[in-house]
């Protein structure tokens, strides 16, 4: 109904200055502002998650359990991946940079549900703060796996609380999820037909499978674990008739996937990014698209690889260590193609181009290495070491956060209007990948030769390399703390971003603009061309249709 | 001044080649990651906006020879690989007959092992070279893991299951001994060592009955069954031909098939017996009334261990009677 007039002279009417008012931010249906509440909320974790992280690596910079003590220990590691997983990483790229630039990539005014939206961000908040009391106020030492019946039965604390923090995250992601799916399938432009759209969007759709089909079990799994915590039903206690390792197959069937909704947004992040600095078409496109679906339907069929030492039969792990070579497949095409696409382009070393070949280089450790892993033998030896530490960290965090890095530099000119300064943004993606390096890499060596996880002592012989490892880390810290710096540096001081700065293809750079408005496009626009049409510079990627002709005295039958 | 190491030893027949296995991933992933990292690099610099010196008109689109080729290629290997790590797996994990048998319990934050010849050992191990092992374990608390880094072997302890491996030592020496899935407070405390000895230096440390453990006269299955007469009271009912309740002999019965009330069969293993003694009436022997109280938190773990080992000494012995 609010129509806004535009004076000659004044600042153009877009998504922030629309209105500006807390309320309007707190109950904003627009799909921009709720992005932008995500990404605020997720660096608010990541920060918590952080310092946690800090404590493990200046604890086990000696050998001896000397700076915290067991308890306090156990329950930094639980805090970390409590907040880093579930109220960071999984919501990170879909529910920030997807809810932000989706409805733009394919030419819609916003998602399908904007209540459902920012209903979904209203849960990831209580969630989190219900998640965050419980881990500070006497916190919880389960780890966040929850095992049980160390959790159901043994630990003290407020498991139950956190459970239900989790619980609540788990249908803010299956809300996203929800109305992630009905937009791509309901309100794409006229003629962005499925095999036009950014690669980025199947990605977030592959996502959005996992987090549709998924998330419910787990969110019935924690709760059956609270369930018998609270009332002593016997559901996992070996003592009350249950099965723990029902509890792993249950966890796994949800959080193996949950991987893949890490990674899967950040391998959208990086073809699109890839693309645009290499000025040409994905290599390969169906084959990236498909990719991520194949990936989304494998994963769900490894979560076995999780319990080969646990007593499953030797059957079963059979098959699922096949499975899990077979999930691989996918994520190679995925690299093999973005460096076909690398060949024979015009590449621009702009910051997110270093983030994603950062991205490619840390992944690709990553993914080598749950070859090890995938094998049932060595397996076996390395599982639940700092082997598993090592890898998941490359993959979760050289990989999904190199991905969501990449992102930000990628789309803040668009979100912001201002650009950051390049060499610093350089810089920065140097250190982390430095950092990264020198933190996890050691903890491979440390793994093979055995060192458990969760471990606060450990034995001497592995003293020079854990302090090789805490002092990567402060590196790392650095790297992270620098676009904190310069990025909010650049809201007041950065030079002002052109509707496309980079030269991209997309319809949010081409025809949204900068600081985009209220509903993005004039018109709804008709998209023309595929995804990635460098080859044809000339050409729009989508118009907007001629207006349509208003009649003096309006009624048709008049 | 500091000895680092960067490998750890290599103390078993299974770590032996589960570490070629290793090795041969890892070079590998060298190769494949050097590739990928190197050549995405070197083809950003040379195909670098700057440089016109190069030919970009003729990129294709996509190329189903390369998709094909990058798709096959490390298929066949990943199968290649997946094979060779399945057959060490069932070197590891598959039931087999005639190895040495130490029970290790795992409990919040010790591990507590049994030798046959009723030797018991706390954060200890002691193994003799060249002879197979196996380790059936059991937790009575928690989820525990019990790892063996230079046999590179490891097995989880679970509560209400026996889970079992094998291997073989090769190199006397000492080892670590880790708790590898998190159990609560001093987790990181629940280790101890592996001592591997010459077989004649085994021998002798078996005959003077271990050292530093806590030591006994007696056997495993003499233990059970001074349990069976003592503490679980047993003896009341079975195999006593004065007892007032008909109870199923137990001579004969270990490795043989039961017939059940409901009709099914199942074998008496060390499940099926452990099972039997803390909850009876879960599997009722044809012809018999459940009338046996359940021995669930009557009896810890190791009791029905050597329970289980003297009952398994009765599998030589005919059943009296008609049965």
């Amino acid at each position: 109904m609010a129509t806004t007039t535009i004076h000659s002279g004044q600042e153009r009417v877009n998504y922030l200055n629309v209105r500006t008012s807390v309320a309007s931010w707190l109950l904003t249906l627009d799909h921009k502002r709720i992005g932008i509440l995500y990404l605020l909320g997720i660096t608010f974790f990541f920060f918590l998650g952080s310092l946690a992280a800090a404590a493990i690596r200046l604890e086990l910079s000696t050998p001896k359990g000397d700076l915290l003590s067991s308890d306090t220990y156990n329950k930094m590691f639980t805090i970390h991946g409590v907040l880093m997983i579930f109220f960071f990483l999984i919501p990170s790229i879909p529910a920030a940079f997807g809810n932000f630039v989706l409805p733009m990539m394919i030419g819609a005014r916003d998602v399908a549900f904007p209540r459902l939206n920012l209903l979904s961000w209203y849960f990831f908040m209580i969630g989190g703060v219900l998640a965050t009391i419980a881990l500070l106020k006497g916190g919880i030492d389960t780890g966040w796996t929850f095992y049980t019946p160390y959790s159901s039965a043994f630990a003290k604390g407020e498991v139950s609380l956190a459970i239900v923090g989790v619980f609540l995250v788990g249908f803010s992601s299956i809300f996203t999820g929800i109305n992630f799916l009905v937009t791509v399938h309901k309100m794409r432009a006229p003629g962005m037909t499925w095999f036009r759209l950014p690669l980025f969007v199947w990605a977030i759709y592959a996502t959005s499978l996992i987090q549709v089909l998924g998330t419910p079990v787990v969110a019935i799994t924690l709760l059956l674990v609270a369930v018998e915590r609270s009332l002593g039903i016997g559901i996992f206690d070996p003592n009350r008739g249950g099965d723990p390792i029902l509890f792993q197959h249950l966890f796994w069937f949800y959080s193996h996937p949950a991987v893949y909704i890490m990674i899967l947004p950040a391998m959208g992040v990086i073809s699109e990014v890839i693309a645009t600095f290499s000025r040409r078409r994905v290599f390969g496109y169906h084959f990236v698209a498909f990719s991520s679906l194949a990936i989304a339907i494998i994963g769900f069929l490894v979560w076995g690889h999780h319990m080969f030492s646990t007593g499953q039969s030797i059957y079963a792990g059979l098959v699922f260590s096949f499975l899990t070579f077979l999930v691989a497949i996918p994520s190679a095409i995925k690299t093999f193609n973005w460096m076909a696409t690398i060949w024979k382009g015009r590449v621009h070393w702009d910051a997110p181009m270093i983030y994603a070949l950062g991205f490619l280089g840390l992944f690709v450790i990553g993914g080598l290495t749950g070859l090890h892993l995938a094998s049932l033998a060595t397996n076996v030896h390395l599982t639940d070491t700092y082997f598993v530490v090592a890898h998941f960290h490359y993959v979760m965090v050289g990989g999904a956060i190199m991905g969501y890095l990449a992102a930000l530099h990628y789309w803040w000119p668009k979100m912001t209007g201002k650009m950051y300064p390049q060499s610093w943004a350089k810089l920065a993606a140097l250190l982390v990948f430095v950092g990264f390096n020198l933190t996890f890499f050691p903890q491979f060596i440390l793994g093979y030769m055995g060192m458990p996880r969760r471990y606060h002592s450990y034995p001497e012989e592995w003293w020079a390399l854990n302090l090789l490892s805490s002092a990567g880390a402060s590196v790392l810290a650095l790297g992270y703390l620098l676009p904190a710096i310069y990025l909010v540096w650049s809201l007041k001081y950065g030079t002002a971003a052109g509707k496309n700065p980079w030269g991209a293809r997309g319809l949010e750079w081409e025809l949204v603009d900068t600081l985009p408005s209220p509903h993005n496009f004039e018109r709804t626009p008709i998209v023309t061309r595929p995804a990635y049409d460098y080859a044809h510079p000339e050409e729009p990627t989508a118009i907007y249709p001629a207006p349509r002709p208003v009649f003096a005295g309006g009624g048709k039958d008049g | 001044m500091w000895r680092i190491p960067f490998f750890p030893p290599t103390a078993s027949k299974e770590g032996e080649a589960i570490s070629l296995l290793y090795w041969t991933i890892s070079a590998l992933a060298i190769v494949f990651g050097a590739i990928v990292l190197f050549g995405a690099i070197y083809l950003a610099v040379k195909y670098r906006a700057s440089n016109d010196a190069v030919r970009r008109d003729d990129a294709p689109e996509t190329d189903l020879r390369l998709e094909l080729g990058w798709t096959i290629i490390p298929l066949v290997l990943a199968l290649v690989i997946f094979a060779w790590a399945a057959k060490l797996y069932g070197d590891i994990y598959t039931p087999r007959e005639g190895a040495y048998e130490v029970f290790v319990i795992g409990k919040q934050w010790m591990w507590h092992c049994q030798h046959p010849s009723g030797i018991r050992e706390n954060n200890e191990l002691h193994l003799p070279a060249g002879r197979l092992v196996k380790v059936t374990a059991i937790s009575q608390d928690v989820i525990h893991a019990f790892s063996i880094p230079a046999f590179r072997i490891k097995r989880d302890v679970v509560p209400g299951r026996y889970n079992s491996m094998f291997f073989t030592p090769t190199q006397p020496g000492k080892y670590h001994l880790f708790c590898t899935e998190y159990c609560g407070t001093k987790h990181s405390e629940m280790i101890g060592w592996v001592y591997v000895m010459e077989p004649e230096e085994f021998e002798q440390w078996l005959a003077q009955g271990g050292k530093g453990g806590a030591t006994t006269a007696l056997s495993l299955e003499e233990q059970g069954k001074q349990v069976f007469e003592g503490v679980g009271a047993c003896s009341t009912c079975h195999m006593n031909p004065n007892s007032a309740v008909k109870a199923p002999d137990l001579r004969g019965l270990f490795g043989s098939k039961v017939k059940l009330a409901d009709g099914r069969t199942v074998t008496a293993d060390e499940a099926y017996i452990r099972e039997s003694i803390l909850n009876p009436a879960a599997k009722v022997v044809a012809g018999y009334q459940p009338q046996m109280p359940p021995y669930q938190g009557v009896l810890n773990e190791e009791q029905i261990i050597q329970l289980t080992a003297y009952i398994k000494s009765l599998a030589k012995e005919k059943p009296a009677g008609g049965m």
